[in-house]
């Protein structure tokens, strides 16, 4: 049973998973998780490698539709939608959730055309709205007045914190209503790990995020609410262990197994 | 007497022994030789086909040797119309063979399950072991009727060498477009599933640009194949020497027509025989310099 610490309630929710279980294949993953993602809100979700954190937070945009052989029970909705039910169609989904991952990994093109992807995906050919929306969306990312000037270089030839601004461009140009990010400061600089999360701040009034994350100190900085996931014995399915807000889970854990791992006992 | 602090007698650093510095030596040149070897086989070949071309030079005649009449008996060496063939041959090649080696590669790459990549993937392999005699073969009696069929003509010419070459250059085409699409870190195609691209979109707007240098290079390879095959084009394209007036027609190229003239020629039409080698030669040079390049713009 997980522990929940004045978590959000359903009203206040963008996402909320119910009883939800996720196989790879035979193997069952997670089990039982009840979770409610607050809108326009930080979640952070923190736990040790294989507690399927990252698992969980690829079924909100059904990333993990693209592995063979997955599959999942109980419900997930967004805004009261089950993104489960049958003919619901993932592309529309992912337009609506965008996701930053670990690796930077901008498209082999222009910066300009990295962000203009989107949007040309969803249609948009003129010119003028294009140039608009990526100005706008580099702005925003606070990657403009480094790129401003060169936005036909290719995107690889950033550096590794400004290729994930540039990520971030990338989906902000869609205008999703949430935002999955899996990692998206371990593998950049702690200068950029700074730029990453000022940007999460200003876009957190209007954007529902989500963290994963490895660094406890990144999750009380940041998030709002913080959930612990863990698998406590291997080959059995992880599950959630304590929700909700942040300054409770990090001040005053209930469950003893999310204290010993917030004061790096273990993990 | 004084004692030196550290008493314990310091054994002395062994030397490299006789017998394994000259076995290292040794090695060393050997497999030089190996890779010098192809170097000069390279050189040799070039200059043994140069030297064997000269007369075009200085008894045919340039101007007699790129002009549009092939007539030996005659005294007319002109290659052009086989430059012609071999040109119309291949280009077609790579028209139909092309879109059927790329879109295998991608099918295999981005769309089918592993089960059936592991029937389909060796299948591809197998192709590329077949003898070309086979291939000339299966043209000749099944392709050739076809072409016959729907030209109202006997079946000998281009077409039914596009057919054929078409399938002879999918396992270069196919294999190279693998390498290149598999070079594309998978990171990148789920960032354009996670932007909302369907698999199409991804494919067509992601993946296929990424890899494009790679697929170039496949298909300047494939190029490569169709214009030095020998064997099964001299049995399917008729063997005529002329300027091609159709596709269905019979023509000729510059390897059928060496192959076919090569074991009774003499004297300045052998010559002029190595003078076509020369050409070949040169094609072959320019397109792996082509793909050099592109690799080395890849990098």
């Amino acid at each position: 049973m997980s522990v929940y610490q004045s978590a959000p309630t359903p009203e206040s929710s963008a996402i909320i998973a119910k009883d939800f279980d996720f196989w790879y294949g035979d193997f069952h993953a997670l089990t039982g998780l009840d979770v409610n993602i607050a809108r326009n809100k930080i979640t952070a979700f923190i736990g040790p490698s294989g507690c399927g954190k990252s698992t969980f937070l690829r079924c909100m945009n059904r990333m993990n539709d693209l592995i063979e052989g997955t599959h999942v029970s109980g419900s997930m909705s967004l805004d009261g939608n089950n993104i489960y039910a049958p003919g619901v169609d993932p592309v529309d989904l992912r337009r609506r959730v965008g996701m930053i991952f670990q690796q930077p990994n901008p498209f082999p093109k222009s910066i300009y055309e990295n962000v203009a992807f989107g949007p040309r995906l969803q249609g948009v050919t003129s010119k003028s709205d294009l140039d608009d929306i990526v100005e706008e969306s580099l702005k925003r990312a606070n990657l403009w007045k480094e790129v401003s000037n060169q936005l036909s270089k290719d995107g690889l030839a950033l550096s590794g914190g400004q290729q994930q601004r540039l990520c971030i461009a990338r989906v902000l140009a869609v205008q999703p209503d949430v935002l999955l990010m899996d990692e998206p400061c371990s593998a950049i600089d702690p200068t950029s790990v700074q730029k990453v999360e000022d940007l999460m701040a200003e876009l957190a009034p209007e954007m529902t995020i989500i963290i994963v994350t490895h660094s406890m100190q990144q999750a009380a900085r940041i998030s709002d609410y913080t959930a612990f996931f863990l698998q406590e014995v291997a080959g059995e399915p992880a599950t959630l262990i304590e929700y909700g807000q942040t300054d409770a889970i990090f001040t005053s854990p209930m469950d003893r197994r999310t204290e010993d791992y917030i004061t790096g006992r273990f993990g | 007497m004084e004692e030196t602090p550290s008493a314990a007698p310091k054994r002395e650093l062994a030397l490299v022994s006789h017998a394994t510095y000259v076995k290292e030596k040794a090695l060393r040149y050997l497999f030089f030789a190996c890779a010098f070897l192809a170097v000069v086989t390279v050189i040799l070949i070039f200059a043994f086909t140069t030297y064997s071309a000269f007369p075009v030079f200085t008894d045919i005649g340039l101007a007699n040797f790129f002009s549009l009449t092939w007539a030996p008996s005659e005294g007319e060496y002109g290659i052009v119309s086989l430059l012609a063939g071999s040109g119309l041959v291949t280009v077609g090649a790579l028209v139909m063979g092309v879109p059927l080696g790329v879109g295998t590669a991608v099918y295999l790459v981005e769309i089918a399950s592993d089960r059936v990549r592991k029937i389909i993937s060796p299948a591809v392999d197998l192709l590329a072991g077949i003898p070309s005699i086979i291939y000339g073969f299966f043209g000749m009696v099944i392709i050739r009727p076809f072409v016959a069929q729907i030209s109202d003509g006997l079946g000998f010419g281009a077409l039914t060498a596009w057919f054929v070459l078409a399938i002879m250059i999918v396992p270069t085409i196919t294999t190279l477009t693998m390498d290149a699409l598999n070079s594309i870190p998978m990171g990148i195609r789920e960032a354009s599933y996670a932007m909302g691209a369907t698999k199409w979109q991804t494919i067509y707007k992601v993946v296929l640009p990424a890899a494009k240098l790679g697929i170039v290079d496949a298909i300047v390879l494939g190029m490569g194949r169709a214009i030095g095959e020998t064997m099964a084009v001299l049995m399917v394209v008729g063997n005529a020497p002329v300027i091609p007036s159709s596709i269905a027609s019979p023509i000729s190229t510059l390897t059928s027509q060496i192959a076919l003239d090569m074991s009774y020629s003499s004297g300045l039409h052998r010559s002029a025989l190595f003078g076509m080698g020369v050409v070949l030669f040169i094609i072959s040079a320019t397109l792996v310099g082509i793909v050099r390049l592109i690799s080395k713009k890849r990098r």
